[in-house]
């Protein structure tokens, strides 16, 4: 463990990076229009997909790699997308060890002609928590092998910690396990992590609603990836829109520098003072 | 290669025949796929741009034939 990445925390007060009015989130060789990332599986119909995209305006969308079907229907939810129009980030979703997931990081790169991916590598099926070892030894062999490598990670602070060591462009710690929607789980780690990590830190998988974007990009959070939320959404296409500014809200909140916490508080919000006297006569029965 | 000149060889997990001789560009073409719209991986190794045109298939050859799908 490098001595200066477990050196004082970085304080939580400190007014969000200085000024300038380009915000945008720049990761590797991208400027990301958007801090909003945005999945593609699990939608109703490519149509659907579509149009949360356009509502959305991500800065990126995720992938995947498969086999193509070869007999019966080959179409994917991604017909009728044009993907030349946003950058793509290829996960390894699927993988279950360093090994598979390289593979599918140079499939991917093959087929998108970048080498940018989203290292994922699960090691319980049941609840596609990520295996901590092998996604580690997977960003160490795809950095040495030229990637830019993104980890879905968890919350594991110093995890974080060492992936940053180990060359990700970005760490993409879980709030939630994938799919679950339950928001935030362990607010001091993914805060600690937030704060003292590195590299920039996406917010990846287990969100639900806006207002969870929203708090970890006040805290600080480079960007939030979204799929299962909007997908599974009532009317994915107004949540989509819907992420996109809780995500605009929480950056600009942290950028403002939310007011200090004091005991007491800050004192009444109304003037103590220049409370007009109340009249000597009493007043009508 | 069997008495009939054909090559067996198995595309994402499914045996499948073609003519001896044939390129991997071949049997896109006999499978109707786009080769711009695909990656192939020809046992462990990915094949670019010209060599799906070069390379002959063998007997036993396996074939990963992917694209990108939608997924988070």
């Amino acid at each position: 463990m490098p001595k200066d990445l477990m050196a004082a925390p970085a304080d939580p007060q400190a007014p969000a990076q200085p000024g300038g009015a380009d915000d945008r989130l720049r990761i590797g060789d991208r400027v990301l229009t958007s801090r909003l990332i945005h999945g593609t599986g699990r939608f109703p119909s490519s149509a659907v997909l579509a149009a949360c995209i356009a509502a959305a305006g991500p800065g990126m969308l995720t992938v995947a790699v498969r086999r193509l079907h070869l007999d019966g229907d080959r179409r994917s939810e991604l017909e009728g997308l044009d993907l030349r129009r946003y950058p793509l980030l290829p996960n390894t979703a699927g993988a279950r060890t360093a090994a598979e997931a390289v593979r599918l990081a140079r499939l991917g790169r093959a087929a998108g002609l970048s080498d940018w991916v989203k290292v994922e590598v699960v090691g319980d099926p049941d609840t596609l928590l990520p295996d901590p070892v092998e996604t580690l030894e997977a960003t160490r062999q795809l950095v040495a092998e030229g990637f830019t490598v993104l980890p879905y990670t968890s919350d594991d602070v110093v995890l974080a910690f060492r992936l940053a060591e180990a060359g990700a462009a970005a760490v993409m710690p879980g709030a939630a396990p994938i799919g679950t929607t339950l928001g935030v789980q362990n607010i001091h780690n993914l805060r600690l992590i937030i704060a003292r990590c590195p590299v920039p830190v996406i917010v990846d998988a287990g969100l639900g609603v806006p207002s969870d974007a929203t708090r970890v990009m006040e805290w600080g959070a480079a960007g939030v990836l979204v799929n299962t939320a909007i997908a599974r959404a009532g009317d994915p296409v107004a949540m989509a829109a819907a992420f996109a500014g809780g995500i605009a809200a929480g950056r600009a909140a942290h950028r403002a520098g939310p007011a200090e916490w004091r005991a007491g508080g800050h004192g009444a919000s109304s003037p103590a003072s220049g409370l007009p006297t109340a009249p000597n006569t009493p007043s009508a029965p | 290669m069997n008495e009939h000149g054909a090559v067996e060889v198995m595309a994402n997990g499914e045996p499948r025949s073609v003519p001896a001789g044939s390129t991997v560009a071949a049997l896109l073409e006999r499978l109707a796929v786009d080769p711009a719209t695909v990656v192939v991986e020809r046992n462990g190794t990915i094949l670019r741009g010209p060599a799906l045109g070069q390379v002959v298939l063998e007997p036993g050859d396996v074939l990963e034939i992917v694209h990108f799908v939608g997924g988070g």
